[in-house]
């Protein structure tokens, strides 16, 4: 059964510029900069103080940002730091989110095109193809009870059903399925290049409000034990790295394996409490990773000598 | 075969640490809510945020398990 199913745990190729891979994830991750892009600009237009009744979009913006003003508030606990954290934090969060909930979409991950030997076949659904109508299937199963029961010599027409089945299983397994779009999150270089821009930020933003000082928390030869805690730092600094890509990669991919598993198993109903679920882990996933990069930023922003 | 036995073996040994820490964690953060409920917003975000740490160790476990089943 398990061949079946479609899970593939790398993002596949839809076109190729020269060396470079366009594959379906990096389309979605453009979907959802685009939306991004053009909600920004649908509010930028929408602001506008002298008008004495405030826009829908302005008040939407003015609950969301605010949301967020006061959790990176909470963590930071200066306002000066917020005013330069709080754009990191939004955009990470609302660009995670949407490629999350983006993933969950019917059509995501099911609509693609089919390259078999003969070329390549676009918009197809994913499912297994019938070449026989099911009627006719129904009744040759109905038969081959039949046969099974009374031991007939109807045997050659049972043989060819069978060659037929084997025939169709052969065809399909020569041609590759590749959906036009994945959620941007369920592949291990989106994730990468988050946690990536995330750890490095945070080396970048110590810099500026430390100095050179802050290189003092990874080499300080005082004495022993400070240079092993340097040490220790040192590596952590990079473990991050892997502990974000993974946390979220994991996640959002485990979701997808979980309701393509499930939707096998029964089709219907049963999968439909598990897709709260992934909208559930969409945000908390979201909010992690937005919050640890705060918290990761802010801690850049401390000497050690200071809160000694 | 061997692989797969790998996998069963990975998912139910790296669960079971994830699985008490998250207990305990979920566990102490709903008593110090019910004995401080005003400080019910600060507990309940690092709460979340040392789920998240916790969670990732079984995370590890699962991507292991992942990349040893359709890699």
């Amino acid at each position: 059964m398990a061949a079946n199913l479609h899970i593939s745990i790398s993002a596949e190729t839809l076109t190729s510029f020269g060396p470079l891979n366009f594959s379906n994830s990096l389309l979605t991750s453009s979907i959802v900069t685009i939306l991004m892009l053009i909600l920004i600009v649908k509010i930028r237009l929408s602001l506008d103080s002298n008008k004495s009744k405030i826009s829908g979009w302005q008040n939407f913006s003015e609950f969301i940002t605010e949301g967020f003003y006061g959790m990176v508030q909470g963590v930071t606990g200066d306002h000066k730091k917020t005013r330069f954290f709080l754009p990191f934090f939004m955009s990470f969060f609302l660009f995670i989110l949407l490629n999350n909930w983006l993933g969950l979409l019917p059509g995501v991950g099911t609509i693609g095109f089919r390259e078999t030997a003969e070329g390549t076949e676009h918009a197809v659904l994913l499912n297994k193809e019938l070449s026989v109508p099911v009627s006719k299937v129904m009744a040759s199963t109905e038969e081959t009870i039949h046969l099974e029961e009374t031991a007939t010599e109807n045997n050659e027409e049972v043989h060819a059903v069978e060659a037929a089945e084997e025939h169709t299983e052969e065809a399909t397994d020569h041609s590759v399925f590749v959906p036009y779009l994945r959620a941007g999150t369920a592949d291990i270089n989106t994730a990468l290049a988050l946690g990536l821009f995330s750890q490095v930020m945070a080396q970048i933003i110590g810099i500026k409000y430390l100095g050179l000082s802050y290189f003092k928390k990874f080499f300080n030869f005082k004495n022993p034990i400070m240079g092993f805690v340097g040490t220790l730092e040192l590596i952590s600094e990079f473990s991050k790295v892997l502990s974000y890509t993974f946390r979220l990669f994991g996640n959002i991919f485990a979701g997808e394996v979980l309701l393509v598993v499930m939707s096998a198993l029964v089709p219907l109903i049963v999968p439909m409490p598990f897709y709260g679920l992934e909208i559930f882990v969409g945000v908390i996933q979201a909010l992690v990773f937005s919050l640890l990069s705060i918290v990761f930023f802010n801690i850049a922003t401390i000497s050690h000598d200071e809160h000694e | 075969m061997y692989s797969e036995i790998g996998i069963g073996l990975i998912m139910g040994f790296g669960m079971i640490g994830p699985g008490i820490g998250l207990g305990l964690l979920v566990g102490k953060g709903l008593e110090a809510i019910g004995r401080n409920p005003e400080a019910t917003g600060k507990i309940q975000t690092n709460m979340i945020l040392g789920m998240a740490f916790t969670e990732a160790i079984a995370i590890y476990a699962l991507v292991v398990a992942l990349i040893l089943k359709f890699v």
